[in-house]
């Protein structure tokens, strides 16, 4: 366990230590806020609560954690890095673990830092602030997934764009695997009951769940299996990647 | 003496490709061994395989008496390792990087504190302690990464090609500090400049293609050379004549080269047959014709010519039976 917390701090610090941390919650703030009052309409809407706000969510993680993501193994394995980190006491596993935990702990502070939403919305009126919290919580746990998968993918490749393009690709499958687009195309030719699990594995279904309010233990279950089993495979790749 | 390292047989292919074919050695307490080869011929790969990075696929490497593979996290403890190229985290400043690497390794607050003063002091690093790694120069950079490999005092020491990049006097350094280091450790440098296996290494290994190709201690390898014993003279020009036909006509004498050859002065060389000595008879004709001469020295023999005869063979390629430095030259 402190293995994973020394990396994991190391990790983080070097976050703020580049401009990536800034940039990254600049735009993250600029563009949640920006949807959230042009697009959903949230001050004419009338309505106390921040619905408009986390409805965007899904979209904007779509590329702004494969940003985060991407850098995670490709740049220690381009930069050679990976060798220096793996040949430290520490485990393959404790790596991924704390490589992830920084990650997103980093997407936290991000997610956080929207407070001045809540704030405002408490002026405005009586919301219901389980709620908020629930769908705070829903939204931390789905850039949980997200990054996880980045990881994932991150540790195939040195190059960071193609890792930043095929996380974002992956993402959007497990993101949109509800939709009907993606549901019939699977309805044409497997079974019934794997269309129905392609959609169980839908980042959208599971989210709006628990941004309605409603903490599931389903949903928690469902994006901590993604999370441990994206992982596990992160593991696996960095392990079998090694020498090459 | 204790056994720190243990190789026994070790293969590492990728594919069909064998970068590593049945090595094995060991390397004892206070031992600086120098690991040398051409590019591309297992170095890298074996000492990766020793850091516990890659898996071998076969054999076995044991260090301390602990298996690499079944004990990684044991050996990487004991074990302070600069990869090729000194990788480092640029954003990163040397002090918080060592740091982290204390953390990482469990030293106590006072190892940590008395390690990085030693590492600091050792590889003067102090003026440039909080500026960030991608910052420094290529130098310096090599310098934290060797501070970070010693920092914890370890056992044995792996060095990929340690002193690559740094100029003349941060070698020498560099080539000091392994040699007061090795008293209680074992350390293990890789390198192509052969000069710096004659400085600091009690003992060097060849390898090409994989293979081990010699083990020795750099004398012994030296006088592997077909220089080894020869004998060099720096006389005037004039001279040169009467002593070329004085060598030929002397026993012991294989061939003369000539190897420098200027409008005053002329350096020859007198290689021996089967290297024997021949240092007292050249001198002797030398007496007896009367030839003025201004230097005569004999030859130990070049590492680099070993070098080239070991492994040129294995990798195949084709060799100029004169190919020496001093045939070059001529």
């Amino acid at each position: 366990m402190l293995n994973i917390w020394i990396v994991a701090r190391r990790e983080l610090s070097a976050y703020f230590t580049s401009p990536l941390a800034y940039v990254f919650i600049v735009i993250f703030l600029a563009l949640a806020g920006g949807l959230t009052f042009f697009f959903g309409q949230w001050l004419e809407r009338g309505q106390a609560d921040l619905q408009v706000f986390f409805i965007y969510h899904p979209y904007l993680y779509l590329f702004l954690i494969p940003a985060v993501g991407m850098r995670l193994w490709a740049e220690e394995r381009k930069s050679g890095t990976i060798e220096f980190l793996l040949t430290l006491p520490v485990t393959t596993g404790q790596i991924v673990v704390g490589k992830f935990l920084a990650a997103w702990v980093f997407a936290g502070i991000a997610l956080a830092l929207t407070f001045p939403m809540w704030i405002t919305v408490n002026m405005l009126g009586q919301p219901d602030n389980g709620v908020i919290l629930a769908a705070y919580i829903g939204s931390w746990l789905m850039a949980g997934g997200f990054l996880a998968l980045s990881a994932c993918v991150s540790a195939m490749t040195k190059n960071q764009v193609i890792a930043f393009v095929l996380a974002s690709a992956l993402c959007f499958v497990f993101m949109m695997s509800g939709v009907e687009i993606i549901q019939s195309f699977f309805r044409a030719w497997t079974p019934q009951t794997f269309v129905e699990s392609v959609s169980e594995l839908s980042f959208l279904t599971n989210f709006n769940e628990v941004s309605q309010g409603v903490i599931d233990v389903r949903d928690l279950v469902f994006f901590f299996s993604v999370i441990g089993i994206a992982l596990f495979v992160n593991t696996a790749i960095v392990e079998a990647k090694k020498g090459v | 003496m204790t056994t720190l390292l243990d190789i026994r047989g070790l293969t590492k292919k990728y594919g069909p490709i064998t970068a590593v074919d049945d090595v094995s050695f060991s390397v004892d307490q206070g031992e600086v061994l120098g690991f040398i080869g051409p590019n591309g011929s297992g170095k890298s790969t074996t000492m990766k395989i020793v850091t516990g990075f890659l898996t071998p696929t076969s054999g076995t490497v044991e260090v301390g008496g602990l298996d690499v593979t079944r004990h990684p996290l044991e050996i990487k403890r004991r074990i302070g390792y600069l990869p090729e190229g000194a990788p480092l985290y640029g954003d990163m400043t040397p002090i918080s990087l060592l740091n982290f690497v204390c953390k990482v390794r469990r030293l106590s607050k006072e190892e940590t504190k008395r390690g990085i003063e030693y590492a600091v002091e050792k590889l003067h690093i102090a003026n440039v302690l909080y500026q960030p790694i991608e910052t420094l120069s290529k130098g310096y950079k090599r310098r934290v990464g060797l501070a970070q490999a010693i920092v914890h005092e370890p056992e044995l020491l792996i060095l990929d090609e340690p002193t690559d990049g740094l100029d003349p006097n941060q070698k020498h350094e560099v080539r000091e500090l392994l040699k007061e280091m090795s008293g209680k450790k074992a350390v293990i440098i890789s390198t192509h400049i052969l000069e710096e296996v004659e400085a600091v290494c009690s003992r060097a290994i060849v390898i090409a293609k994989g293979k081990m190709v010699a083990d020795a201690d750099p004398l012994s390898l030296q006088s592997r050379s077909r220089l080894h014993n020869a004998v060099g003279i720096r006389l005037p020009a004039a001279q040169a004549q009467a002593c070329i036909e004085m060598l030929n006509g002397l026993g012991g004498v294989h061939q003369v080269r000539t190897t420098v050859e200027t409008a005053s002065m002329v350096e020859l060389m007198a290689l021996s047959t089967d290297n024997s000595e021949i240092l007292a008879s050249v001198h002797t004709a030398i007496d007896e014709k009367g030839i003025q001469v201004n230097e005569i020295y004999v030859e130990r023999g070049r590492l680099e010519d070993v070098f080239r005869d070991l492994t040129y063979a294995v990798e195949g390629l084709q060799q100029d039976p004169d190919a020496n430095p001093e045939a070059s030259n001529a």
